[in-house]
Formats: C-alpha cells, sequence, structure tokens
C-alpha cells in the first residue's frame, strides 16, 4: 500500500524533479551574448551600411539574431510538450 | 499649432474612453484582487505583447535614450544590446516564475520569496526595493507627460492649494489615469496598449522614412555627430575603458527589467507559460523600434533644433530630453505632430498605470496582508490595493511638481541598482534556494554598496571606475554590487549549512516550476 510509506521529506521531493538531460540546441541561446560580448570589435566606423556606421548597424542586426536564436530552442520545447 | 493640439485631445479622449471602456472588456469580478491587478490571468499572446511592449519601452525611454545620444553620444546606444540580450533570459527563466506564481496563486515577485524561503523579513525586503524602485519611474512617466504638454505650448495653469500653480493638462492626465486604473485595473491598461503601440509603431516608421529624407540621408545625419561621439572613446593604458562600462551598463539593466514591479505584472497576467515563451521571440520587435528611436537623437543634432530660438525655452526647461519633441515640431507636418505627441503621451498613461497597479499589488499583499491586516477578505484586499495604486500616482504627480526632475532622475538610477539587488532572491532562487538569512545579508549589502557608489559620484553616473591591480575597470554599480552580493548570499549560506543548520520552510516543489 503506498500510504504505509514512510514519509521522507526533502529527499522525495528532489526526486518528483523531472529528469533533464542536457540538449545541445540550448547553447543557440548563447550566441546573441557572445555576439555582444567583446565590444572593441563593433566599436568602429567602417564598414559602413547606407551611411550607418558598422556600431549601429551590427547592433541592429544583433536584435534579429537574438530573435532567431530562440526560434529554435522554442521548437524543441514545444516538441516535448513542455 | 491648433492643429496639432485638436489631433492630440482627440486621440487622448478615445483613449480614456476606451480605459474606462476596458472594465466590460472580458468582464471578471474586479473585486478580486488578481482580476483587478492582474486582469484574471487571461491575456493571450497578441495581448500580452501589446501590453509588455507598452510596459517595458515606456514614453520615458523614448524621451530619455534618444536625449542621452544627443547629449552623450554612442554610449547611449547600450540600451539596445541591453532591450535584446534580455529576451533569452526571459525565455529561460521566466516561465518558471509564472508557472509557480499560477500554481501557488502568487501575484507579486514578493509573494514567491515568501513561498519558496518562507521568510517574512526576506519577502518585505524584495517588496520595499520593489516599491521604492517603481515610484520615481511613475514620476518619469508623468515627466515624459510634461515634456509633450510643454512641446503643444498648453500653458493653462490653475491656482491649487498646497501645489501652487499647476498645469491644467498634467492634472487632467492625472485623473484620467487615476479614472481608468480604478475601475478597469489591469483590462483598462491593457486596451490602451494596443492603441498606444499602434501609435508609437507608425510615429517610428514615419520619422525613420521622413525625417532622414529631408536631412539627407543617413551619412549626412552621422556627419553632424561630433567625431569623439560616434563611437565609445578608446580605452587609456590601464584602464577596460568605455566598452566595459558598456557591456556592464547593459548586462545589469537586462538582469533587472524582467524584476521590476510592473514587468512582474505584466508577465503574471499572461495566460500561460507557452505565451511568455512567444513573446520573448516576437518582443524583439520593439527593441528594433528603440534602437531607431535612439536614433532620433542624432537627427534632432543634424537638424540643429538646439540653436534654433523657438525651441529654447523647451531646453531651458527639460534639457535634453527636448531634442525628440523640438525634432517633431520642427520636420512634421501639424497634424503629425500632434499624431507624434499622442503616442508619446499615451506611452506615458499606459505603463503608469501597470505601475500603479504593481504598488497596488505589493503593498497589499507583501506588507498590509503580511504585516497589518492578515485575516483581510478579498473584497477589502482588492479595495486596498486600488487605493494604494491611487495613492502612489497622487505620490508621484506631488513629486513632479514640489521637486525637481533630477531628483527623479537620480532615484530611478538607483531604483535600477536596488532591483538588481533582488537577483540573488528571486531570479536565482527560480533554480537554486540558498538560506534566507543570508539572501538578505547580500541583499543589504549590494545595496548598500551600490547606493555609496553612486552616492560618491554625486548622482551624476552609475559607472564606478574600481581599481584592481593597477587597472580601472568602470563597472556600472549595479553589477560590481550584485557580485558582492553574490558572494555574501553564496558563503553565508555555506557558513550557516555547517554551523546552525537551515530549516527548510520552501512551499514550493521542483515539478511546480516545469
Amino acid at each position: 500500500m503506498f500510504e504505509d510509506k514512510p514519509r521522507r521529506g526533502e529527499r522525495s521531493r528532489e526526486r518528483e524533479r523531472p529528469i533533464k538531460r542536457f540538449h545541445p540546441v540550448y547553447l543557440t541561446l548563447l550566441i546573441p551574448y557572445a555576439f555582444w560580448i567583446w565590444v572593441p570589435f563593433y566599436n568602429r566606423i567602417d564598414p559602413q551600411l547606407f551611411g550607418i556606421p558598422f556600431f549601429y548597424w551590427y547592433q541592429i542586426c544583433g536584435i534579429f539574431l537574438t530573435a532567431l536564436c530562440i526560434v529554435p530552442v522554442y521548437y524543441h520545447q514545444e516538441g516535448r510538450g513542455k | 499649432m491648433n492643429v496639432t493640439i485638436a489631433v492630440f485631445l482627440a486621440l487622448f479622449v478615445f483613449v480614456a474612453l476606451l480605459g474606462l471602456f476596458g472594465s466590460r472588456w472580458r468582464a471578471g469580478d474586479l473585486s478580486q484582487l488578481h482580476e483587478w491587478g492582474l486582469g484574471g490571468r487571461s491575456f493571450g499572446t497578441l495581448i500580452t505583447w501589446f501590453l509588455l511592449g507598452g510596459d517595458l519601452y515606456t514614453a520615458y525611454t523614448f524621451i530619455a535614450v534618444p536625449a542621452l545620444m544627443f547629449g552623450a553620444g554612442a554610449s547611449g546606444f547600450f540600451a539596445v544590446p541591453y532591450a535584446a540580450l534580455m529576451y533569452p533570459l526571459l525565455f529561460m527563466a521566466f516561465p518558471r516564475l509564472w508557472s509557480v506564481a499560477h500554481r501557488h496563486g502568487y501575484i507579486t515577485a514578493a509573494d514567491f520569496v515568501r513561498g519558496r524561503f518562507g521568510h517574512r523579513g526576506l519577502a518585505l525586503a524584495i517588496a520595499v526595493t520593489g516599491l521604492v524602485a517603481v515610484m520615481p519611474y511613475i514620476a518619469l512617466q508623468l515627466v515624459g507627460m510634461q515634456v509633450v504638454i510643454a512641446a503643444l505650448g498648453l500653458a493653462w495653469r490653475i491656482a491649487l492649494p498646497m501645489m501652487g500653480n499647476v498645469s491644467m493638462p498634467l492634472l487632467a492626465a492625472f485623473f484620467v489615469l487615476a479614472a481608468f486604473t480604478y475601475t478597469s485595473g489591469l483590462r483598462g491598461t491593457a486596451l490602451i496598449a494596443v492603441v498606444k503601440d499602434i501609435l508609437v509603431y507608425i510615429t517610428v516608421l514615419a520619422a525613420i522614412i521622413i525625417i532622414p529624407s529631408e536631412l539627407g540621408g543617413y551619412g549626412k545625419i552621422f556627419a553632424a555627430v561630433p567625431p569623439s561621439q560616434v563611437l565609445l572613446p578608446p580605452a587609456p593604458d590601464h584602464s577596460l575603458g568605455a566598452g566595459f562600462a558598456y557591456a556592464t551598463l547593459a548586462l545589469g539593466s537586462l538582469l533587472a527589467l524582467f524584476l521590476y514591479p510592473h514587468s512582474v505584472t505584466g508577465l503574471l497576467s499572461s495566460s500561460s507559460r507557452h505565451v511568455i515563451r512567444r513573446n520573448a521571440i516576437v518582443l524583439p520587435a520593439y527593441s528594433v523600434a528603440l534602437a531607431l528611436i535612439a536614433l532620433l537623437g542624432y537627427m534632432a543634432m543634424a537638424a540643429g533644433v538646439k540653436d534654433m530660438p523657438e525651441y529654447a525655452a523647451g531646453f531651458k526647461s527639460f534639457g535634453n530630453n527636448f531634442a525628440v519633441p523640438a525634432l517633431f515640431l520642427h520636420m512634421f507636418p501639424h497634424w503629425f505632430a500632434g499624431f507624434a505627441f499622442a503616442a508619446i503621451a499615451i506611452g506615458a498613461l499606459m505603463p503608469a498605470s501597470i505601475m500603479a497597479i504593481a504598488c497596488g499589488n505589493l503593498f497589499t499583499r507583501n506588507i498590509y496582508k503580511d504585516f497589518i491586516n492578515p485575516n483581510c477578505s478579498p473584497q477589502a484586499e482588492a479595495r486596498m490595493a486600488k487605493i494604494v495604486a491611487f495613492a502612489a500616482k497622487l505620490g508621484a504627480l506631488f513629486f513632479v511638481l514640489e521637486l525637481q526632475t533630477t531628483y527623479a532622475i537620480q532615484l530611478q538610477l538607483l531604483g535600477g541598482i536596488w532591483i538588481c539587488q533582488t537577483v540573488p532572491a528571486v531570479l536565482l532562487a527560480l533554480y537554486v534556494r540558498l538560506d534566507p538569512r543570508a539572501l538578505l545579508a547580500g541583499w543589504a549589502a549590494g545595496v548598500g554598496l551600490g547606493t555609496w557608489m553612486v552616492a560618491s559620484l554625486a548622482f551624476k553616473s552609475s559607472t564606478y571606475p574600481l581599481h584592481v591591480l593597477g587597472w580601472t575597470v568602470p563597472c556600472y554599480a549595479a553589477v560590481s554590487a550584485l557580485l558582492v552580493n553574490l558572494l555574501v548570499s553564496w558563503l553565508g549560506t555555506v557558513i550557516l549549512r555547517a554551523t546552525v543548520g537551515t530549516p527548510t520552510k520552501d512551499e514550493t516543489v521542483a515539478a511546480d516550476y516545469a
């Protein structure tokens, strides 16, 4: 009978944790941070785009990149019904 | 000018009526706190997108970010990495907060802390941090409103007892805000958010097409920026330079943003964790708008609005915050300037409403119910929250009228640093449970140190130069204070576990977060 099992407090709680395996798709979430971390790389004028210095258009492109990097992780999680 | 005012007023009145009508939209029992203060946790992906977009990208952002670019150049662009890199964090961490809040009926971050740690002192510290940080934010929304009112040239004033000569339009806007927040709660705010965001997108689109073509293209615009400001200055010898300050400003800001009470209110009002995850993908659209708005600061430089006599009075009263309104007046046809100003003014009204609601939720749940009247009925709870939301706005109005705007700006600067100190007890607690006493000590250390650093810079800047091994490290004070905070919290937990042991009063279990 289940009722006869002694309560084990913390330990049994820990076991309710769903088994998680790390999936490499999560690494794509680190790409945007890598994109921005080294400021001297993009702190420059050239190459320009429509007269806009590199510093500005590089970072605006980064916004699109960030959104795109979340997409594969989203589909991975939805696929697992989380 | 009259056309400008007419268009502005027409849009403003429309939005006021919409806000009042909000109580009937997806009607719920508004005498319940989660119905009034979280919209019944019912908002789907699209409404949440509008709501969070309006909530996070406020009128003040739209005025202050270009003003920063206008005054300081490239360093103001840190808002862009900040507004992009917060989304992977939102995507990973905050669905966990939504789930645990949904399971246990939490309405605020402090509710979660009390449940997770069973420690009333720590929950109080988190609640007070949130309240103190969000109040000057409301005041700054009213400042944004003042800038627009001045740009429209609405100079009607009324003498009030105790408050002196008060701008009539500001007072009218205040009552509109108070009325729809009280009657409709978050539902009214969400409806207004839809209109606000549409106005903002149209304005931004028009601005980036019309203004550069009139000024002769982006090449000409960037040529008008002083060469020393187009890029971050190169690092001097033995210093990590402005680049490091830039990166830490973005990091500290993005860690703090979703812990602000109004962000938590917006997030928890969504109908499922999927809504939050989808929004992490679609919300960056606002960041693109923000980046383009930031460039308006340079367009204002190129247009030379600062030296035009007709805008001298505005710059004198509001400093660089007048750059964007002056640019709109100078560049847009009259009717469209009215449209753009309505976008900014409504963009002030809507986040101010969520912030006030968040104050109501926080005070009622984590101070009134926890410490003053534990047995209050759900109806009394909701009534209390409505009253506090009103009081918070009244406080903000008083702040704006009686004190100098610089105090609100300085307090908001400090607020960001303080909110960042709730990272270990709220954000980290979604994954790891440190000892609440150690967390409280860490919080106190972080808040104390952060405040001290900014005070020693005379509240002018939040980038404190650290000296490490002969190197100068200019670091956003929120980040260095957070490092100390984390160190104290972690060391304290290790010591407490090894000596007196840690009692577990955690009402949440691992499955609650999934």
